[in-house]
């Protein structure tokens, strides 16, 4: 019986995973496979994707034409359930409302987390984001190098299924033949994009999204993501064969009820759940890890949401993977005589370097993409083209101003009308109405242009988290976190830079940019936690004192406790986090298999 | 584009969320007082798959004189021509009513702007013409209408009156182009299953040359 209650789980399992996003869900995945015995616990309810995602629902269906609510701050039909900056009955505390100074955090309550309405980008650090501190001095390198995660890349690609190419750029790395699905066709914009962003030396090339653009090669892939385990490679293939290519239509945040793009749900959790190996029990609310007289964690009590009863469940090995900021949670709430400060707290570093990502973004309106003929141009839902950061040689010469670099997103095309098609274009209009304001909408539809910068930020010492100290609790009784947020020179240097660059590019297309360009790098910055990359909190290093795990995310303190989350990151590159938290956890994974294996856990 | 319309409104609508601010040391009393009946709304795990109508999740509140003005404004806005209907035949009046009956911060706030919109209308009409609005003749309306139209260069007597305009502009556009007639309007031909996809044709972007 793979779903479960806290009354019919197994007295004891191998390993406990918290949480069923991208972090739960690959290391559940990558155990089970293994044939270790594993219970996941999933703070949210039960959710299916091939019954619940509404797939072709156009937005005169919704209420209020499916706008954004803070019901559904992504829109009606973005797939989060009970989730958003705010969850129904879990508060957060924030010491200011400024927002360049504040942090927002994102959670939501389902299984499969936030994977679900995630936008699908998948880049890979480079080389130098796991040694940023030996490149320019500052922030903190990893414990692991890039060539020690490039195998679980390769691995995650050709599981998942990741669309984009090589082209052997600098600090973006190539993957290992055969792993990228090819991109989508370019959008017109795409095109004009490309062709005059050359002409500023910015190179424009296809971007890495998470959906299938083609079916996986179950004849292949399962080989060579389990040698040597034939019943693995068989429950990998059939999972493959079951997913189906992209249709090219309706927005990924939905989900995808023919699971062509990556949610843990789709993905992860049904070959998982076809080995007998993976239990799940959701609406079951981790709030700490127990410890056992060995000092070794022995388990975790949550809260049984369809109850509000306290329940606990056993197992050799324990893996956060509930989401940066939740597994920090965790672990401060998990105070024990041995570690008073929280578990594996040892070095004080237990909610200490949050990192989100830069953001910034610009619009504009192109006149040469006005009154084009009617084509169809949902594509793969966004990100065909990106560029990745191009400024390398001048950033290490100093000429920027801002350490550390980002890379650019654009959206633009004919997309299913709604809200935003004609509002607010009294700019363009002369506050047109009648035949006119008609004539001028059919104009402009598809002729708007959105740049978004997504840079890293460097962790610094006045961005974290901690227990309250004011006793504020969620509804459950649990203890609730409080957020400081700083950010320093180099992002808002770095998010100004976005501001400039994006309106040239917006030139050089021949357009025009809506509103002000920012030059004061606060007002460019979209608040912390607003692009919902928030990581760190439990980071990684080489050093008992001054980091929380190791570079196999097993923390210092606790020989059987692992974070296989975003919160291990030592530094935040521009690159989108999701498909390294999966590298990582696979990575993870795998060393557990072979330390119980070899009778150490 | 959904994340970048949600930043700047989460941050203007922030002020109702008082559990974000316990002890900030600020007043979380900048919302205005709402007018709107005290009603729920679809909460956060609504069905998405059934389809919804005006109505339905909380109840419509505009009077048969608002919705009647309404219906001439709408049509004003967005009249039919050669491509497509009015927006009052395509449901426009329902989903304004909607809007500004739901309990949301951006309902809300557009709310009282609407009402007094209305009000402004009627008394102008009156005054100009002595009639209401809807009894004016079409010249009537639209000299009305031009002189709020425009809010970035409307005079400064209308400036109120013009950012209704606005906003019931982009309320009319929102319920029109939401619907089946408006996506064809606009020759929007996706959300249609497909097993390929091409891109542009190349004799366009040959035309444009991006090829």
């Amino acid at each position: 019986m793979p779903f479960v209650s806290a009354n019919d789980q197994k007295s004891a399992y191998d390993v406990i995973v918290v949480g069923s996003g991208a972090a739960g869900g690959q290391s559940a995945y990558t155990l089970c496979m293994d044939g270790a015995k594993v219970l996941m616990l999933e703070a949210g309810r039960k959710y299916v994707a091939e019954s619940e995602t509404p797939m072709f629902q156009t937005p005169d269906m919704a209420p209020l034409g499916g706008v954004a609510t803070p019901d559904k701050l992504f829109g009606f039909y973005d797939a989060t359930v009970d989730g958003g900056w705010q969850v129904p009955g879990e508060p957060y505390v924030r010491t200011t409302e400024d927002p360049s100074g504040s942090f927002w955090w994102w959670r939501c309550r389902m299984l499969g987390g936030r994977t679900n309405h995630w936008g699908r980008v998948s880049l890979r650090n480079g080389p130098y984001d796991f040694k940023p501190r030996s490149r320019d001095g500052l922030g903190f390198d990893w414990p692991i190098a890039y060539h020690d995660l490039a195998p679980y890349y390769d691995k995650v690609e050709l599981l998942i299924g990741v669309y984009g190419t090589n082209e052997g750029l600098e600090n973006t790395p190539d993957s290992s033949p055969g792993c990228l699905l090819p991109p989508p066709a370019p959008l017109l914009s795409d095109h004009l994009v490309k062709q005059r962003a050359a002409r500023l030396g910015i190179p424009v090339i296809p971007g890495h999204r998470a959906v299938l653009t083609r079916a996986l090669d179950h004849k292949r892939n399962p080989a060579r993501l389990h040698p040597g385990n034939p019943t693995a490679q068989k429950l990998t293939a059939e999972a493959m064969r079951s997913r189906a290519p992209c249709v090219w239509a309706t927005p990924c945040n939905r989900g995808c009820s023919v699971r062509a793009n990556y949610q843990s749900i789709t993905v992860h959790l049904p070959p998982a759940l076809a080995s007998g190996n993976l239990d799940i029990n959701t609406d079951a609310m981790v709030y700490e890890v127990t410890l056992g007289r060995d000092g070794r964690a022995n388990g975790v009590s949550f809260i049984d949401r369809t109850t509000g009863q306290q329940r606990h469940a056993s197992a050799r090995v324990i893996i956060l993977a509930a989401s940066a900021c939740e597994s920090v949670r965790i672990l401060l709430n998990s105070r024990s005589a041995q570690f008073p400060q929280g578990l594996a707290n040892s070095s004080g570093k237990v909610g200490r370097y949050l990192m989100d990502t830069v953001g910034s973004t610009v619009k504009g309106q192109v006149p040469l993409l006005e009154s084009l003929p009617p084509m169809n141009e949902d594509a793969a839902d966004g990100d065909q083209i990106y560029v990745p950061w191009w400024l390398y040689p001048q950033q290490h010469a100093g000429k920027l101003g801002f350490a550390r670099g980002y890379h650019i997103e654009y959206g633009g095309g004919r997309h299913m009308p709604g809200y935003g098609t004609a509002a607010g274009i009294e700019w363009l209009t002369g506050g047109s109405y009648g035949l006119k304001f008609k004539q001028d909408v059919r104009r402009y539809y598809g002729s708007f242009v959105y740049f978004d910068g997504r840079g890293e930020m460097i962790p610094n010492e006045n961005s974290y988290c901690e227990v309250d100290p004011g006793g504020v609790k969620d509804k459950w009784g649990i203890p609730v976190l409080r957020f400081h947020w700083q950010w320093s020179e180099h992002e808002l240097r770095q998010a100004a830079h976005m501001q400039s660059t994006f309106a040239d590019i917006i030139s050089a297309m021949g357009g025009r940019v809506r509103g002000v360009v920012q030059t004061d790098g606060a007002k460019a910055i979209a608040p912390g936690g607003f692009i919902i990359h928030e990581v760190g909190g439990a980071i990684m290093g080489a050093d008992p004192s001054s980091s929380v795990t190791n570079g196999w995310c097993q923390t210092w303190d606790v020989p059987n406790l692992f974070i296989t989350d975003g919160a291990v990151f030592a530094s935040n590159a521009d690159k989108n986090p999701t498909l390294t938290i999966m590298a990582i956890a696979w990575r993870a994974a795998d060393h557990i298999l072979e330390r119980m294996r070899r009778k150490e856990l | 584009m959904d994340r970048r319309t949600t930043i700047k409104w989460v941050l203007a609508a922030s002020a109702a969320w008082p559990v974000l601010r316990p002890r900030s040391g600020r007043s979380a009393e900048a919302a205005p007082a709402p007018s709107a009946p005290k009603v729920k709304g679809y909460g956060t795990d609504p069905d998405l798959l059934k389809s919804y109508h005006p109505g339905e999740v909380w109840p419509l509140t505009l009077t048969a004189a608002q919705r009647q003005l309404a219906t001439t404004l709408s049509d004003l806005i967005i009249p039919a021509d050669e491509h497509s209907p009015s927006a009052s035949s395509v449901g426009v009046v329902d989903f304004i009513d909607e809007w500004v009956s739901a309990p949301y911060p951006d309902c809300q706030r557009d709310r009282p702007i609407v009402l007094g919109g209305f009000r402004w209308l009627e008394t102008e009409a009156a005054r100009r013409f002595g009639k209401g609005f809807a009894a004016l003749d079409g010249s009537q309306q639209t000299g009305i209408c031009d002189d709020i139209c425009d809010a970035a260069h409307a005079a400064p007597a209308y400036s109120e009156a013009a950012r209704f305009f606005a906003t019931y502009r982009d309320l009319t556009a929102a319920g029109f182009y939401s619907t089946p007639v408006g996506r064809k309007d606009l020759g929007y031909i996706g959300n249609v299953p497909l097993t390929k996809f091409e891109g542009p044709p190349r004799e366009l972007l040959r035309k444009l040359k991006l090829l």
